[in-house]
């Protein structure tokens, strides 16, 4: 078997791995990025809208355009590696990948860091257990993304999109300038997921009606499908008996939820969250296994690439300290846990180290909206940050930084909150 | 396009049981004609069932499920390493949680001794849950049966189909029997959507269907009713659930409610047993669904319902007479009945195929042994069980097994491309997930969907809008509807 | 005629919830917005709404079937599904660099039809 050595190698050429790439090169002389897909650049590739870059680019860019950046930045930098059409197949604890393309066959590479970036994927019909039959046409909406945007085909021509997230709101957005007519939006929740901008540019606009609160019963149909049973839920989320109605439709796109693609991860026992359904990690992005980093999508689901390209950054450059021994001595570990409304941060663990005084970014989700709180940081009783949000949306990532100095006092646990 | 054939047998229906006979008559010198209404084999109830190759206690003595269920058992060892079968021999347990069950236990040691099945034990409390650690604290006691198994439907029949073709069957599929031409008492062909086929024999094994082929023909001595059981299958992150197959103790209906793993790590929860009027109808319903947890809870209360990955229904072809049917039929001669093939059915395949050419020797058909039989097929290349040296040798002369289609499961594209040219080989997306997988993992689709369908379309060259996930009008995806090239002009 | 339209804010996160009220395509009245960027946002969404469009279009002889789209600025709300069919037709040729101009002032209305991507011909 054909073996390499590399410095970082990073699994994933999406936003997250390119961000890595480009930070690994300054700090060392060999990077690979290994990407399954033809190109680089992951799930932008698909996602032809415009929102992409306003916090990274001060510039609103359609994804390919964002993902375009970073790799004419990869494309520039010679010590940088990529291998496409390749598939990782393990990853080990002795720092080594095993994985297969085409053209080189199976081959192995050992590096002193690795950092995994393969991103989520889409959670299916079978994973939230609709009833009914299995007929075509039922897939989820990111499947249905690629075949528009970059295959060329349309899944169907009258639409149902189960989920209003932000995937499910493009979409819909995206059949409708394709000719399709979209027949609703159903959403379990008695709110939506996605930002009041796509609420509004693409079902507002196309006069889509936005169902609350509801969800699928049923899926009929027997070669393709037909229509879908749909009903109201109670705040269990439980149908409610006698509020069924029906919709004809030939397509039923899914939007019900992202997961951290981990299975490398887990295979090697990486420590996870069951929160995030992600590894759990440091400031510095790395791992339980010292050597082993993670950043964007495959650690939390990100709404904003922005900060995808962000936590790549950190990751790639702390695997450079990792893999020049200049990382030092961990002073103190702080754990940080959430409660009373927010639900996931990232980190998980803050440590610290010596002479390091930087602030610490941390990544927080609610579990629901709020209007008017206060978001927490307390070390036992004590105040170590408070930031006032008049208004806070699960699907909208919450971002502080805690001064360096403040976690030099603080004890082995820190508690994210909400204060009402 | 419509054409009249002739032909020495013709069977009706390209299941387990279809092929299974299919397999065993192209020993002899015959001209054998296999239809399939669907446009795959094994789409029918074999598609959806428990997977599991039954030790034979379950079934009444003296029955024909009892006596073919224990042969078939044998037969499926003996046949593993020729036809490359996925069946692990893993022994199955048949749990008791009172003491009326726990007597039920001893008359099923009993019946199963009678049947003639090898091995069987009843195991203390204790002994049982050294085995399945997550099996509920309230169980008293368990039958194991040391030669119960899982074996993958799919490998089986399309196993059987190839061989079969190899050994000169012809499969005809999307072929829907219409009508069987009677004349004085004997039966002279089959009419199907394709054309006429003139044959001595027709063998019925058309599953929930097998009542109206054999009407067709003037034979109305038995009656299928259909009966729905629903699946819930999990991720192979919880394979340690259970170890083995776990039945609850069965009623008089059904095996019960059962969990088990599938030869490829699935843990299942499932059937249920509803009878229903539909034939077709692989719905599956949220009280099904309900219902199969409330059972399997019962036997592992930790079961993960948050690792459940699909669901599926299957419907069995439960004979009036409770028995399976298989002899001669009485109203026209030379239909032979293989019909009423419900559990254990799977198991009994190959024993009842034995049977089959038996009675067709006893109506009179000469079984002339091929002296070129082959008895096996190239072996399935599976790129999931080798290890690197041999992937690498493999990739060598393969490129194409380079390419990883099928993430969660580790499906090649050159895996991909064999199985679409093999005989009897795939011809939509669901037909390759049934012989290799992408599709029935934890994305479901998601990532290997749209690279499966362009595969596809490239090898049996047609368009990708041609490409169909199933059944004859599953069509995957759309072209794009044209725009309007008209320039507008500003009023 | 007088009208009230409700109108929820998209430049910050807020989403503030106002109303507008118009008058024969005239702004009467503005209220419920708590910065003049909502303000400002609302009276347009009202008068003279304006979208960005990004669609495909086709692409012979490219390393992919299809080439993302962008305008160069926003369009009238009302023209966007008429510039999305039209270009639903068009076929360009590989290669195409970023920042192409694919169509030129789309329909007469100042903007551009651009590639979002460079797409290299095979």
């Amino acid at each position: 078997m054909r073996e390499q050595q590399f410095d970082v190698v990073i699994i994933g050429g999406g936003p997250a791995g390119l961000a890595a790439a480009v930070s690994a090169s300054q700090g060392v002389e060999r990077v690979l990025v290994i990407e399954r897909d033809r190109e680089l650049g992951g799930i932008l590739q698909q996602c032809i809208h415009n929102g992409f870059g306003l916090h990274r680019f001060k510039e609103e860019l359609t994804g390919p355009g964002y993902a375009a950046r970073y790799i004419k930045m990869v494309e520039e930098r010679s010590n940088i590696t990529v291998m496409l059409d390749t598939m990782v197949l393990s990853v080990s604890e002795d720092k080594t990948v095993i994985g297969v393309n085409p053209t080189d066959g199976i081959f192995k590479v050992s590096a002193k860091a690795i950092i995994f970036a393969m991103g989520c994927r889409e959670r299916t019909r079978g994973a939230i257990r609709t009833p009914g039959t299995r007929p075509a046409g039922v897939l989820t909406a990111g499947a249905a993304q690629r075949m528009v945007n970059m295959e060329g085909y349309l899944p169907g021509e009258k639409v149902v999109i189960l989920g209003s997230g932000d995937i499910g709101l493009i979409m819909a957005r995206r059949m409708s300038l394709e000719g399709t007519h979209v027949e609703a939006v159903l959403e379990i929740m008695p709110y939506s997921n996605g930002l009041t901008r796509n609420v509004v540019q693409c079902l507002n606009d196309y006069d889509i009606p936005l169902h609350l609160g509801h969800t699928i019963l049923k899926i009929h149909g027997k070669h393709r499908i037909t229509g879908v049973t749909c009903a109201k839920v109670d705040e269990t989320m439980k149908p409610i008996p006698g509020t069924e109605f029906y919709l004809e439709c030939d397509c039923l796109l899914l939007s019900v939820g992202l997961i951290p693609e981990n299975e490398l991860s887990r295979e090697m026992g990486i420590q996870m969250d069951n929160l995030t359904s992600g590894p759990v990690v440091d400031q510095l992005r790395q791992t339980n296994i010292p050597g082993f980093f993670a950043a964007g999508n495959v650690v939390h689901v990100h709404d904003l690439v922005d900060f995808v390209s962000e936590e790549g950054e950190i990751a790639g450059k702390y695997a450079t300290y990792y893999a020049n021994h200049t990382l030092g001595a961990v002073e103190k570990v702080i754990s940080v846990k959430t409660a009373d409304g927010v639900r996931t941060s990232v980190p998980q663990i803050v440590r610290l180290y010596q002479d390091d005084s930087q602030p610490v970014r941390l990544y927080m989700r609610v579990a629901k909206p709020e209007r008017k709180v206060t978001l927490a940081i307390m070390n036992g009783e004590q105040v170590v940050l408070e930031k006032k949000l008049a208004v806070a949306k699960p699907g909208e990532m919450i971002v502080v930084d805690v001064p360096g100095d403040k976690l030099k006092t603080c004890g082995d646990k820190i508690t994210v909150l909400l204060k009402r | 396009m419509k054409k009249t054939r002739k032909t020495d047998i013709v069977i009706v229906g390209g299941g387990i049981v279809g092929t299974a006979i299919a397999r065993e008559l192209a020993k002899y010198e015959l001209d054998i004609i296999l239809v399939e209404q669907q446009p795959d084999l094994a789409m029918g109830t074999t598609k959806a069932n428990s997977a599991i190759m039954h030790a034979g206690y379950d079934a009444p003595e003296g029955s024909l499920k009892a006596k073919l269920n224990v042969r078939g058992n044998e037969l499926y060892r003996q046949l593993k390493d020729e036809l490359d079968l996925e069946l692990a021999v893993t022994g199955s347990l048949v749990v008791a949680v009172n003491q009326a069950e726990m007597d039920t236990l001893v008359e099923l040691k009993r019946r199963g001794k009678n049947n003639g099945v090898p091995g069987l034990e009843i195991l203390s409390r204790e002994e049982v849950l050294v085995r399945e650690p997550s099996l509920s604290p309230d169980i008293l006691g368990a039958l194991y049966a040391p030669t119960g198994g899982m074996l993958w439907p799919f490998t089986a029949a399309f196993a059987f189909a190839e061989n079969a073709v190899r050994n000169g069957v012809k499969v005809i599929t999307e072929c829907a029997v219409t009508g069987i031409e009677v004349v004085g008492g004997k039966t002279v062909g089959v009419h199907t959507s394709r054309g006429f086929i003139e044959a001595d024999y027709v063998i019925n094994a058309a599953g929930v269907h097998s009542d109206e082929v054999s009407r067709m023909a003037g034979d109305e001595s038995f009656t299928i009713k259909p009966r729905k059981g629903e699946y819930i299958l999990f991720d192979k992150s919880v394979k340690d659930l259970v170890k083995t197959i776990i039945f609850p103790t069965p009623s008089k209906i059904s095996k019960g409610i059962l969990l088990s793993q599938t030869v490829h790590g699935n843990v299942f929860i499932g059937p249920n047993a509803i009878d229903t009027n539909e034939k077709d109808d692989v719905s599956t319903t949220s009280m099904g669904m309900e219902e199969i947890i409330v059972g399997a809870k019962r036997l592992v209360p930790s079961l993960p319902l948050s690792a459940a990955i699909t669901q599926f229904t299957g419907v069995r072809a439960v004979a009036d007479s409770g028995d399976f049917i298989i002899r001669a039929s009485s109203g026209s001669k030379g239909l032979i009945q293989a019909a009423g093939i419900q559990s254990p059915g799977l198991t009994a395949a190959p024993a009842i195929a034995e049977m089959i050419a038996v009675i067709l020797k006893e109506e009179g058909l000469t079984l002339k042994p091929k002296i070129d039989f082959k008895p096996a097929n190239p072996r399935r290349v599976v790129f999931s069980h080798m290890d690197h040296e041999a992937r690498q040798a493999l990739i060598a002369k393969n490129p194409l097994h380079g390419r990883i289609i099928c993430r969660c499961e580790t499906v090649t594209e050159g895996e991909i491309v064999d199985a679409i040219h093999r005989p009897c080989g795939a011809r939509s997306v669901d037909g390759i997930k049934r012989r290799l997988r992408p599709g029935a993992g934890r994305c479901q689709g998601g990532f290997c969907g749209p690279r499966v369908t362009a595969i596809l379309a490239r090898e049996l060259n047609i368009p990708v809008t041609a490409v169909r996930k199933d059944t004859a009008d599953s069509y995957m995806f759309y072209d794009k509807i044209p725009g309007s090239s008209e320039v507008k002009t500003d009023a | 005629m007088e009208e009230k339209r409700r109108v929820s804010c998209i430049v910050c996160p807020l989403s503030c919830e106002g109303e507008v009220v118009i008058d024969s395509g005239a702004v009467k009245a503005v209220s419920g917005f708590s910065c003049p960027r909502g303000e400002a946002y609302a009276r347009e969404e009202v008068t003279a709404p304006k979208r960005m469009l990004t669609t495909t279009v086709r692409i012979k002889g490219g390393q992919l079937p299809l080439l993302p789209v962008v305008s160069s600025n926003t369009l009238p709300k009302d023209k966007v599904t008429a510039c999305a069919r039209f270009l639903a037709n068009l076929e360009v040729n590989a290669p195409v660099k970023e920042g192409d101009v694919i169509v030129p002032n789309i329909f007469g209305l100042g903007v551009d039809i651009v590639a979002s991507r460079n797409l290299k011909a095979v």
